[in-house]
């Protein structure tokens, strides 16, 4: 038995982790004995539009954070270009809170690159990519290692399984940027330049790696595409809710007893979720805030989180997104303020500093927010800090000035309170103008 | 500049596994593989790099300064990058990153005298379920406690 990060949960539904734990589940040979490249070789028996059907039938929807469906992505691409397409993987897991696609490629990478290699075929791909951020440079070694295996047995390269069918796939390291997750971003970096978004449309689907149509997902994503294809699209979709299939691997993390990465059917009950799968809140506790998946979500107040259940329209309804996967639990003891100075000084860094909302948005954020914990916040500063976040939603090229804002904005409305315990405890007494000529109130 | 011929042999497959013409795209790969045997970007590496893909040097550069992980400044041989990020901050990050600054005498980006040990407050590192976590150089180590940080400290003032 390999070494897991985390005991499994017997709530877990484990289609794309069901190989974790085994042992060498990195192995070609495990992932033959456990149906490793059977979905290829149907994939390749398949038409094209058939594989595509099979995913849009999946209800498969991104796993990156967007959420969006999978299958219809995949139908953007013009199979008639005469240009090569290209399969990028977006590895470049780096969404606070968020720690599963990790796992996907140390206990089975195969599964990755099958993954692709089904989109390969989808699309008449010849190529994928896999883009990893740097700080997994062992990942890169253990990809590299079953790339080689695979090559070396014959389920990579020219002619496959007897098929005019080829697939070549090759990892490609990061360097630090979060940046790089985004979509065009990533793209920008593989191709060796700053990781700054690009204006969309064209979408990649459309224009992507140099210039060619590309399909970009999320390491998940990519993992759910042998078990859809082997055992059928409305046998993944079934596992979920209505508008949205299969499972999703929850990385639970912050004030718990048992935090891990656990594969939850889509649909999980929340309060379970945290109590049962999670261990509950320890020493006796109780919630306080929640993060549904990743710092860029909204944040939900304990009282918000009752009956909701672990899907895209359940949180939607919450006015907060599914996001990334990475839940984060917060007890009664966190200083919310600090939360939001946390995840700002994070938005502020990793800021590509093209769009200016975004650029000195995050920064004068970041200032206003420090300012306050060191105990010299007015009370002027609790609506600037609303009103500035107001200002950079919808305002910038890429998600990350929404994904700054949008925590931002929830904690300073949920926790007003807390905001204004700091001001009582402000020790430095700083002259305050009447109306700082700073932004138009309102806006 | 001479490499080591593991490094020459990274290099030689980076230069081709991109399609024809877009070599440019192995500037960053090329750059962190090189950085671990260099030590840090040299103006004498952005120049080499830059003539082996046959880019300009400013393309380069304009990389070298975007990417956290890129450092033109020598760290130290153990790089310790601890997480203060949220999940981390929630557990004890903050309380680790203090401790490390304390215990070594340095901050931010900063490397002890003997060139041993540099600190790095970074952000995710992608371990948030075994918070708080921390690398030294690529090594990840989990569920941190300070007990454990001060023996992770200590090894890395040791081996040679």
């Amino acid at each position: 038995m390999t070494k897991l990060y985390n005991e499994p949960s017997p709530l877990e539904t484990r289609v794309l982790t069901k190989r974790f734990g085994l042992p060498n589940s990195a192995s070609l040979d495990t992932y033959l004995a456990t149906d490793g490249y059977v979905a290829i070789r149907k994939a390749i028996e398949m038409t094209q539009d058939d594989v595509i059907n099979e995913v849009k039938a999946s209800n498969l929807r991104g796993r990156g954070g967007a959420g969006f469906p999978t299958g219809m992505k995949w139908g953007f691409v013009p199979r008639s270009s005469p240009k090569p397409k290209y399969i990028v993987v977006n590895a470049d897991e780096s969404e606070p809170g968020t720690c599963k696609d990790r796992l996907l490629m140390e206990y089975d990478p195969h599964q990755l690159i099958e993954g692709m290699m089904i989109a390969g075929r989808a699309v008449d791909a010849k190529a994928g990519y896999i883009y990893i951020r740097g700080e997994y440079r062992y990942l890169i070694d253990i990809m590299d290692k079953a790339i080689a295996e695979a090559y070396q047995r014959g389920y990579l390269g020219k002619n496959l399984f007897g098929s005019d069918f080829s697939f070549d796939c090759y990892t490609h390291t990061g360097a630090g940027a979060y940046e790089c997750g985004e979509e065009s971003a990533l793209l920008e970096s593989l191709e060796g330049k700053r990781g700054v978004p690009r204006i969309r449309p064209p979408f990649p689907a459309v224009v992507g790696a140099w210039q060619c149509p590309t399909i970009l997902n999320n390491v998940e994503t990519f993992c759910a595409v042998p078990p859809i294809i082997r055992d059928g699209g409305a046998a993944f979709a079934a596992l979920g809710v209505p508008k949205a299939g299969g499972t999703r691997l929850t990385c639970l993390s912050g004030h718990l007893n048992k935090p891990g990465v656990y594969e939850l059917a889509l649909g999980f009950p929340l309060d379970k979720m945290i109590n049962e799968v999670g261990g509950g809140i320890p020493n006796g506790r109780k919630l306080k805030a929640f993060i549904p998946g990743g710092s860029s979500c909204p944040i939900l107040t304990a009282a918000e989180c009752e009956g909701l259940t672990m899907d895209y329209d359940s949180m939607a309804n919450a006015k907060t997104m599914l996001g990334s996967g990475g839940v984060v639990v917060m007890d009664d003891t966190t200083d919310m303020v600090k939360v939001a100075l946390r995840i700002m000084r994070f938005y502020a860094h990793e800021s590509c500093g093209w769009c200016i909302p975004c650029r000195e948005g995050t920064a004068w954020l970041r200032k206003i927010l420090t300012r306050f914990v060191d105990g010299m916040g007015t009370k002027q500063d609790i609506n600037l800090i609303g009103d500035l976040a107001h200002n950079m939603l919808g305002r910038t090229f890429c998600p990350l000035g929404d994904a700054a804002a949008l925590p931002t904005i929830s904690i300073v409305e949920k926790f007003r309170d807390e905001f204004e315990a700091y001001l009582a405890r402000t020790t430095v007494s700083i002259p305050v103008q009447s109306d700082l000529p700073v932004l138009q109130p309102g806006m | 500049m001479t490499f080591s011929p593991e490094l020459e042999e990274k290099f030689a497959r980076l230069l081709t596994i991109y399609p024809e013409g877009r070599q440019r795209s192995a500037v960053v790969p090329m750059l962190m593989f090189a950085q671990d045997e260099v030590g840090h970007v040299t103006p004498e590496l952005i120049e080499e790099i830059a003539k082996r893909i046959g880019i300009p040097t400013v393309q380069i550069e304009e990389v070298v300064t975007y990417y956290s992980m890129l450092h033109q400044k020598p760290m130290g041989k153990y790089h310790v990058q601890i997480c203060t990020n949220v999940s981390c901050m929630l557990t004890g990050g903050t309380e680790l990153w203090e401790r490390a600054c304390q215990k070594l005498g340095i901050g931010h980006l900063q490397r002890t005298g003997d060139g041993q040990i540099s600190l790095e407050e970074v952000e995710c590192i992608g371990a948030c379920s075994w918070a708080p976590a921390l690398q030294v150089n690529y090594d990840f180590h989990h569920n941190v406690t300070p007990e454990k940080l001060d023996e992770i400290l200590e090894a890395c003032r040791k081996v040679n």
